[in-house]
């Protein structure tokens, strides 16, 4: 497996972002463990660490009770989520991104959440000021849609759109809303005039 | 011609494309970028409809798909779609508690011209 694994929580991102404080190991050690983390990564997302990160989750969901439905359905809004991190990425890659006291903009970070009733999706990502907008347009038209409606629609951008050099097809947004039969949650937080962090949290009902 | 067969791996299905007119997806396809793997699979469709086989049936029994492949997928039943002097048909496997499986057959089914048939399986 490439790359490092550091076990952090997005609930403490800002937290150990931006705080001063000291944070121990055993701290976030805790704090993963009290909020029911089975999986967490912060780094740079590429092509090899997600097909590590799937193998890992197969396995560990096989360990688990989860019926086979709820499987499918977290593995598949886990694989659109990292993707869509992985897509989002690539766009820093075209720029000279100055590392600034917030870090490298490249990088991103996720966490996988197993609750009682529920399994949490949760990343993170440094996206442009100027696409915050568009972002919060697009993810408010798609929970703005009962399930019909966002049946149909992924059907219209699935029959009239085109994939981008990079694949991506402007469905993943709406792929996830879909499948995990939940309102899309998000936030930004602004970090500069360049830049905003981006957090959205997908919640499958087991 | 010659028949094109590929390996399933991590993140991308089995491809068994038969000038006998057998053609077969089967495994997971979530490649971040999937063009180029479809690529060859859509000229193979290409060549194949020069002379094809009076019936063309294409088995679909794929576990996961990711968004990125679904358009893809769609390209593939298009080219389909063209091939004249077969009869073609799509037949659409998904597992008994995989809705949205069935549901993503039968947006297939709406969007493209050919006869799905939707075959409930207990496994891929």
């Amino acid at each position: 497996m490439k790359g490092f694994i550091f076990l952090f929580i997005m609930r403490s991102i800002y937290y150990i972002c931006y705080s001063y404080m000291a944070t121990s190991t055993f701290d976030l050690y805790n704090l993963m463990e009290r909020n029911n983390v089975l999986l967490a990564f912060k780094g740079t997302v590429t092509s090899e660490l997600l097909e590590s990160v799937f193998q890992i989750m197969e396995s560990k969901m096989d360990d688990l009770n989860d019926s086979p439905a709820t499987k499918k359905k977290v593995f598949n809004v886990l694989v659109e989520c990292l993707q869509n991190l992985y897509h989002h990425i690539d766009d820093f890659d075209n720029e000279n991104v100055v590392v600034n006291p917030a870090g490298d903009k490249k990088s991103a970070i996720f966490s996988i959440i197993r609750n009682e009733d529920d399994y949490n999706i949760v990343t993170g990502n440094f996206i442009y000021p100027k696409n915050v907008e568009d972002v919060t347009s697009k993810i408010d038209y798609i929970n703005s849609l009962n399930r019909d409606e966002l049946k149909a629609y992924y059907k219209e951008v699935l029959n009239n759109g085109e994939l981008s050099e990079k694949g991506g097809g402007g469905l993943g947004l709406i792929d996830i809303a879909k499948k995990s039969r939940n309102k899309l949650q998000y936030s930004f937080r602004e970090i500069d005039e360049d830049y905003s962090f981006f957090t959205l949290t997908v919640k499958i009902l087991k | 011609m010659e028949d094109l067969k590929q390996e399933g791996s991590a993140k991308t299905p089995v491809v068994e494309f038969s000038a006998s007119g057998e053609l077969l997806l089967k495994g997971r396809s979530i490649p971040e970028n999937s063009i180029e793997f479809y690529k060859p699979l859509i000229e193979w469709i290409e060549s194949y409809s020069q002379s094809p086989n009076s019936a063309t049936v294409l088995n679909v029994q794929l576990e996961y798909f990711n968004t990125s492949s679904s358009k893809c997928i769609l390209d593939v039943f298009k080219k389909l779609e063209s091939v004249s002097g077969s009869e073609v048909s799509v037949k659409w496997y998904y597992e008994e508690d995989d809705e949205d499986m069935l549901e993503a057959g039968e947006d297939y089914e709406a969007i493209i011209d050919l006869p799905f048939e939707m075959i409930e399986v207990e496994e891929i």
